[in-house]
């Protein structure tokens, strides 16, 4: 399964990534590589079984609705690359 | 030009009154509150987090599903919807898909031209909310604090003719959510967000033609105008033999006008698969049952049983069933009083709301109970006080806390019936105003409700009005 150089821009570009067109080359045959070792899963005989997310069968456990404490502000801001007025500072976003 | 009817439907987000968000346990609402204060590492996508569901948002979410007769599962999924974007820290949210807390359902909306409109509901189903991107001048920032927060996302099926249907929908649904306690639905809050999806055919026809869809139309007068334009919009563009393309357009509120909005992904971009990160919602009829114990009569049928069951005009039962507390208020009170219910819904619709929104009172909360209410409508029935002392009354009883018949014993406002002091009055009064009784007697007999009013106010308020009519009829006979 190959995927087509189409695909992989457009995958690239949910991702907003930008790619080289030796990257998308590259990556073109990285994914195809990863769908194919993927695909092997369809040489199981799945006829009669019905589509399993869990195989345990127990209630979600529920939080009842109860505040607590989460993280200080400036914890929370600790990682970003640029802050301003606590919040954080981003790029603009590759539209479209 | 031919006849053209507008189909639309309608997707809301519900933001659910819960406490705390809808996965961890940060406060839920952040109204004006400062950024990225009610945060924790759920909620922003740091690795290594589990989220944990908060039992109401599915006990508030089953409360609509039921008011819209639609079919709870009893078992429901979540999914992820991945999407790139910096206010959505995890790359994905967290949603319902194939497999929702609900499906199916209709909401009727009476118009007030008299028909009815059904609106079947499409989808249903529980999700968090993403963050809030701000842009200050060229610059992008990301607050946090919405990321979690509880919301249904309710979907119709293009069953709305027209603007102003859209506009109805909108209403009723608010005066639900309140009714349900399930979301405080203040649009200027965003708790109700609302995009629509307008397309127009020939009147008649059953086709559906190419759609836009119109986000941010966050008022009821914003749903009303955008719709409105759009549809004029659409119908100058077949006129002129184009074709209406499926756009995305974004209502600006200021200037009143659509503008194109980039195109977004598609829904198979999305790629939504199962969220492994939480077991499927398992809601068995014991808890189900629970859940709807208490499930209340909803508005229309409360307003339709006042109208049954009490006489009142179809107005007075729009007005006292517009919230449930105060629909609540005015049956107690006329439980209480046990006579006609017109005379409660009289004050309800006049003096009580009059309280209630001047001094932004709580109707279940309100020092003049309902009891108190119908115990000063008693009093006016005895003939111990009449219309103006109990209208003064009312507002007593309210800052006071005490009782209606305390209070008129306290302050003497006991109606004075006794013919002699009145008497004494109106003749001073006549005595001080020789012109007009000059007028009076030549024929200009409108006067009497100006003497009345003159012995009404010297007896500050107090005299019989129909016993001072007759005594001052007499007197000016002489």
């Amino acid at each position: 399964m190959s995927l087509t150089l189409a695909e992989v821009e457009h995958i690239a570009r949910l991702a907003r990534l930008e790619l080289s067109e030796e990257e998308k080359i590259r990556f073109r045959e990285q994914l195809s590589a990863i769908l194919d070792y993927a695909a092997r899963l369809q040489e199981v005989d799945t006829r009669n079984i019905s589509p399993t997310a869990w195989t345990v069968n127990v209630q979600a456990p529920l939080r009842e609705d109860v505040p607590a404490q989460g993280l200080p502000t400036s914890e929370v801001l600790s990682n970003a690359p640029q802050v301003q007025d606590n919040q954080f500072r981003v790029p603009p976003v590759l539209e479209g | 030009m031919s006849e053209y009817e507008a189909v639309i439907g309608l997707e809301t987000h519900i933001q659910l009154n819960t406490t705390t968000k809808i996965f961890c346990s940060c406060k839920a609402d952040s109204w004006n509150e400062p950024p990225n204060t009610n945060i924790c590492p759920v909620c922003t996508g740091l690795p290594g987090v589990l989220p944990v569901l908060n039992k109401a948002v599915v006990e508030k979410a089953v409360l609509l599903a039921h008011a819209m007769h639609a079919h709870i599962r009893p078992i429901s999924y979540f999914d992820r919807k991945n999407y790139f974007y910096p206010d959505l820290p995890k790359g994905y949210q967290i949603s319902q898909y194939d497999m929702a807390l609900a499906h199916g359902g209709y909401f009727d909306l009476p118009m007030p031209q008299g028909y009815v409109r059904r609106v079947t509901i499409h989808k249903l189903h529980i999700e968090e909310d993403a963050g809030k991107t701000r842009n200050v001048n060229g610059q992008r920032y990301i607050d946090f604090n919405r990321c979690g927060v509880p919301l249904i996302e309710m979907v119709t099926g293009p069953d709305l003719r027209s603007a102003d249907e859209a506009a109805q929908y909108l209403i009723r649904l608010r005066q639900l959510l309140r009714w349900l306690g399930i979301s405080e639905a203040d649009m200027e809050k965003a708790h109700l967000r609302c995009d629509a999806n307008v397309s127009i055919r020939p009147k008649g026809s059953t086709i559906l033609n190419p759609k836009t869809e119109i986000k941010n139309v966050n008022s009821i007068d914003a749903v009303r105008n955008a719709i409105q334009n759009e549809i004029e919009r659409q119908i100058r563009e077949v006129e002129a033999g184009r074709r209406v393309e499926a756009w995305t357009l974004d209502w600006d509120d200021e200037t009143q006008t659509l503008r194109k909005m980039r195109s977004k992904e598609t829904e198979a971009d999305y790629r939504y698969f199962r969220e492994p990160d939480l077991l499927p919602v398992r809601l068995d009829d014991a808890w189900k049952e629970r859940i709807l114990a208490d499930f209340p009569e909803l508005p229309l049928a409360r307003r339709a049983r006042f109208v049954d069951q009490y006489g009142l005009p179809e107005y007075d039962a729009e007005i006292l069933t517009a919230e449930r507390k105060l629909s609540d208020y005015f049956e107690n009170a006329v439980r209480a009083y046990g006579g006609d219910p017109k005379k409660i819904s009289n004050w309800m619709m006049n003096d009580v709301l009059r309280l209630i929104n001047e001094r932004g009172l709580d109707p279940a909360a309100m020092r003049l109970t309902p009891a108190y209410l119908a115990e000063i409508q008693g009093l006016v029935d005895a003939g111990t006080i009449n219309l103006t002392t109990a209208k003064a009354l009312l507002v007593k009883v309210e800052e006071s806390g005490s009782s209606p018949s305390a209070i008129v014993e306290a302050e003497g406002l006991a109606k004075v019936s006794d013919d002699s002091a009145i008497r004494a009055v109106a003749q001073e009064v006549l005595a001080e105003n020789p012109r007009e009784v000059d007028s009076y007697r030549k024929g200009k007999t409108t006067l009497m409700g100006w003497f009345v009013g003159q012995v009404m106010r010297k007896m500050r308020g107090k005299a019989d009005p129909n016993v001072a009519r007759q005594v001052l009829e007499d007197l000016l006979k002489e």
